[in-house]
């Protein structure tokens, strides 16, 4: 892929605020979006994905480093990068004391529309997101969903290259929620670049072709969702108990079998044990539990979770440099 | 649709620029306007405090000063605090820029593809129209309770342009405090603040009343200049004094406002490109 290929390019990033309470810095942040794609952002809190977001939106300046966003460099042409974002979620905000539809008149206008075409467009966002009957009312009135889409139909003025959404389903309902998700797909097929960050790796797994994980303010994992649960070392086999001692019955029974390494959930009464030849397993285990006349509730055979994957990484204080532990 | 892109190419861009920064601080103009419309008590109280202020030291204390040289203490209040209320002002200023960053709307803003001082610009325009109509309302006040200015109209013009440049000076120092303050207890100290350094000057009494180290440090006070090249220029009482800083109260009424802005105004727009920074 040529330079220009790539939405996203940051190249050794390093931002050090002078207090830590001013927020994480970046240590040496290298990563690459290409064009057209949703790409997730993950990380504890503290990692530095709002600090990584702002500097590529150009809200903060980095110190050493290179990064640029849809082809520009966020330093020398933050102008022009700024005509190319949005912006969505707790990075930037609407204005709570106008009304929706205000706020849909006012950043229409900042985005150079011509006045009609800026209520037009405002009128269109709102119907778009459901809002139109709350577009007439103050947005401190909204529910926090309302608020949501009021922001993302904000960010969507003009069809931006690069989004960057930060946890935009938080607080939403299921049915909400997966009309956000389907907004921001439609936009992946529209063309546009999303970087999403969030806490909810579900929503990652759900939306992103690719994810990064970031910690201590540079990348140490990346590949795409099936290959970063892959790269964790295979498959699981989760067994639910019935009583606390069923699963202490059970467990025995899995170390005498040498599935080493399990964890248990004694709040669940759940076992998971890491395998590698599935069935075998599987088999194994049923023939021993039947043996013993024990009586799982569920046994079931699972990928690794995004959760698992995310949890083992972020807290392995030993990991490697990003390139070498890539694989797509 | 040809001739339409034929347009657009052949606006200098230099001129189309112009023209777009005019439009962004008009629409953030608009912005502040409406929450005047949204929010109009906020407004009103903002007004209204002023007035509140003049009954009270007009009725309430005025019986017991004496003004120096003679003269109604009522004549020598109103120009003092129309040079108090535009001092006041720049707590609304604060309020607002902190309030706007706290939220996350000035980050907004910063991502768009507007110039940076447009911002502030509107900021800029909406508070020195409340500073005119606080203005107004507080000299229609000050006419129904028996204030007169004495001297020519276009003194008592300069009077109102040399307290909107007080206004406007301070405006940016607002904004600077604004962009600077960290949280809402830093807003809540500046308020309290606000008051002894706006009566550290000559708008309720005369200096020369109080000790004199503490007489010295309230005529230097900025708002003391503008009081009393206020009070000249009304003929209202209380103008002549024997000091210097009291004599040139009309040159130090624009020198003041200047250096402040001098200092403040690249001070805020720095602030705001490297807000978080």
């Amino acid at each position: 892929m040529s330079a220009s290929d790539f939405a996203i390019r940051a190249y050794r990033v390093k931002k050090n605020y002078g207090k830590s309470t001013d927020g994480p810095g970046l240590n040496g942040l290298t990563m690459e979006v290409p064009r057209g794609t949703i790409h997730g952002l993950l990380g504890p809190n503290g990692a530095g994905k709002t600090t990584a977001v702002k500097i590529f939106s150009t809200l903060l300046r980095l110190d050493e480093g290179e990064a640029s966003v849809a082809g520009y460099d966020v330093t020398a042409e933050g102008h022009r990068v700024r005509e190319r974002i949005g912006l969505v979620g707790q990075y930037a905000a609407v204005d709570e004391q106008l009304t929706g539809w205000q706020n849909l008149e006012m950043f229409g206008r900042l985005y150079r529309l011509p006045l009609k075409q800026a209520r037009l467009r405002a009128e269109q966002l709102l119907g778009q997101f459901g809002l139109t009957e709350a577009g007439s009312q103050q947005v401190a009135k909204y529910s926090g969903g309302m608020r949501r889409r009021l922001d993302l139909a904000a960010s969507l003025i003009v069809s931006p290259e690069v989004l960057f959404v930060d946890e935009p389903t938080t607080g939403l309902d299921p049915l909400a929620r997966q009309e956000v998700w389907q907004a921001i797909q439609s936009l992946k097929e529209a063309g546009t670049t999303v970087l999403l960050t969030t806490q909810y790796l579900e929503e990652a797994d759900q939306l992103a072709d690719r994810i990064s994980i970031l910690k201590d303010g540079r990348i140490i994992q990346e590949g795409t969702p099936d290959s970063l649960k892959s790269s964790f070392g295979g498959d699981r086999l989760d067994i639910t108990l019935l009583t606390q001692e069923d699963a202490s019955s059970a467990a025995a029974i899995l170390r005498e079998l040498g599935d080493g390494g399990f964890s248990v959930d004694e709040a669940n009464n759940r076992i998971s044990v890491p395998v590698s030849d599935r069935t075998g397993s599987l088999l194994r285990a049923a023939s021993a539990f039947a043996a013993s006349g024990l009586e799982p509730l569920d046994m079931v055979l699972r990928r690794p979770t995004l959760d698992e994957v995310f949890i083992h990484y972020t807290t392995r204080s030993d990991y490697r440099d990003t390139k070498e532990a890539t694989q797509a | 649709m040809t001739t339409q892109a034929k347009g657009l190419t052949a606006t200098p861009p230099r001129a189309s620029r112009f023209r777009f920064a005019l439009v962004d601080v008009w629409v953030l103009t608009k912005r502040e306007l409406l929450h005047w419309i949204g929010n109009p008590w906020g407004i009103i109280i903002g007004l209204l405090f002023p007035v509140l202020m003049v009954l009270m030291f007009g009725f309430l204390f005025g019986g017991a000063m004496s003004v120096p040289g003679g003269g109604s203490y009522f004549d020598f209040l109103m120009p003092g605090m129309f040079a108090m209320t535009m001092f006041f002002g720049v707590e609304s200023t604060v309020l607002a820029i902190t309030t706007d960053a706290s939220k996350g709307v000035t980050d907004r803003f910063r991502s768009l593809p507007i110039h940076a001082s447009s911002v502030v610009l509107g900021r800029c325009m909406v508070d020195m129209l409340n500073s005119v109509l606080a203005l107004a309302v507080l000299m229609v006040t000050g006419l129904l309770l028996g204030w007169r200015w004495n001297g020519a109209w276009e003194h008592a013009l300069l009077a109102v342009g040399l307290l909107l440049l007080l206004r406007f000076a301070l405006l940016w120092v607002g904004i600077f405090i604004g962009l600077s303050a960290r949280n809402a207890q830093a807003v809540s100290a500046l308020q309290i603040l606000v008051w002894p350094i706006g009566f550290l000057s000559n708008v309720f009494v005369d200096t020369s009343t109080m000790p004199a180290w503490l007489g010295a440090i309230a005529s230097f006070n900025p708002l003391s200049s503008t009081a009393t090249a206020t009070r000249e220029l009304f003929m209202n009482p209380g103008a002549q004094g024997d000091t210097w800083i009291s004599q040139s109260a009309m040159l130090l009424a624009v020198a003041w406002p200047i250096v402040l802005l001098a200092i403040f105004f690249p001070l805020a727009v720095r602030r705001y490109r490297r807000l978080n920074r």
